[in-house]
């Protein structure tokens, strides 16, 4: 079947298998592999995407949901000034050591930018448990918690500007 | 993932007719069961029948002395309604506790319950306060629905457009999850009415059922002081790598305390 929808701000039609998860069309046949499919069983968050400005898990996702959806995957993510700098969570991140090996990092980061999105006075409290369905098996979350506080106060800064 | 077609019908009637011509089709809503059983081969369906293009199963409506939840209507938002939140909290707690934020964000109370996973949150919450299953061509009282594992009282062709909870007086839900898959290794959910009180288990046995000696106990005096020496019969409950039956026994008395407790909370 056809579908058509919008990744990361550009239009896009492909030809797809309804059996094709999204994370399988983003990987394989679109190439953008940021994207991570980590356990394949809805449960790490590796592949978590936005879809119409939610977080889902692509993993868990066939590729009819897409038709006339919007979707945003970690590609998509850009600073304030352009898609050559770090989105603000990203920077913080990279300032906090958010992550070890990274494998899980595309789906934090997602996750992380829609729970400060939705809930710009996060609390600590927030963050762990808004992080319940994204797992990371190096840094004990300690680092990604403090790493998700940051980005979203320096999202909130950004937007007052 | 074997191969399907896939339909996305517009009106319930064209659902239910594909549903019955076309010979081991599936519904999909959310996906958030099916999809994983799919992949794992556990079912291969020649086509599914897709209802999120069907129109008015969408949302939550204030009738009074019930609350409509349309079938359609993914777990976060029964968690984050104001409507529910202050007519039935215990149901909104109940479904924030389910799976994960981006589980909840896709998986609908009609799928959950017409999927009846015997470990699943819904049904208890649909049991414990018997609410009401809206079909294609009927209602349903939940006490005749849920049948054991896996099984409903859904004719093959019929589809859950929403489902009707009476408004309690109070009710809670308190959960010992699976800390993987945050299924409930047992759940129970508790309703007080003016008539009486209804308690409901999931997680413990094949399917959800209701604790009767509870019941009275709780409808005598709601206070979980009522239930701490009632110890459930380990006949037909689950022993598994999670939990062996007296386990869960003695859980189902320890969890149905708590949410005795969050319903007077």
């Amino acid at each position: 079947m056809q579908i058509s929808f919008t990744l990361n701000g550009r239009p896009t039609t492909v030809d797809v298998e309804p059996a094709t998860l999204v994370a399988e069309l983003l990987r394989e046949q679109l190439h953008l592999t940021g994207t991570h499919i980590g356990c394949d069983t809805s449960q790490c968050g590796a592949c978590v995407v936005h879809l119409d400005g939610l977080p889902v898990k692509s993993c868990t996702l066939l590729a009819p949901a897409l038709d006339g959806a919007t979707l945003l995957t970690i590609e998509g993510l850009q600073g304030t000034s352009g898609s050559n700098q770090l989105h603000p969570m990203q920077e913080a991140f990279r300032e906090h050591h958010g992550l070890q090996c990274g494998f899980c990092t595309p789906g934090m980061l997602m996750t992380a930018v829609a729970l400060a999105t939705e809930k710009p006075d996060l609390t600590e409290a927030d963050v762990r448990h808004g992080l319940e369905g994204n797992i990371c098996r190096c840094t004990g979350y300690q680092n990604i918690v403090v790493s998700v506080m940051a980005g979203a106060a320096a999202m909130n800064a950004a937007k007052g500007e | 993932m074997k191969l399907f077609a896939y339909h996305q019908p517009d009106q319930i009637p064209d659902a239910a007719k594909l549903l019955t011509s076309i010979e081991d089709s599936k519904l999909v809503a959310g996906g958030m069961t099916l999809i994983p059983t799919l992949k794992q081969r556990l079912a291969s369906p020649v086509a599914l029948v897709d209802l999120s293009k069907l129109g008015n199963l969408k949302g939550i409506t204030d009738d009074g002395a019930t609350i409509t939840i349309g079938a359609m209507t993914p777990h976060a938002v029964v968690a984050a309604s104001k409507l529910v939140q202050s007519k039935i909290p215990g149901l909104a707690a109940l479904a924030s506790m389910i799976g994960d934020p981006a589980v909840r964000r896709r998986g609908t109370i009609g799928g959950s319950v017409a999927n009846n996973d015997p470990a699943a949150d819904y049904p208890a919450g649909v049991l414990g306060l018997g609410a009401g299953i809206v079909t294609s061509t009927r209602e349903i009282a939940a006490d005749k629905f849920f049948l054991g594992l896996f099984e409903t009282a859904l004719e093959p062709s019929e589809i859950i457009t929403a489902i009707r909870f009476p408004v309690p007086l109070k009710a809670g839900y308190a959960k010992f999850k699976a800390p993987a898959s945050r299924y409930a290794l047992v759940g129970v959910f508790v309703a007080k009415f003016a008539d009486g009180v209804r308690l409901a288990v999931t997680g413990a046995g094949s399917g959800v059922f209701r604790v009767p000696p509870m019941e009275a106990a709780l409808s005598q005096n709601f206070d979980p002081s009522a239930i701490a020496a009632i110890k459930i019969d380990t006949d037909g409950l689950t022993s598994d790598i999670h939990a062996e039956a007296d386990y869960r026994a003695h859980l189902v008395t320890i969890m149905a305390k708590r949410a005795v407790d969050a319903a007077l909370s």
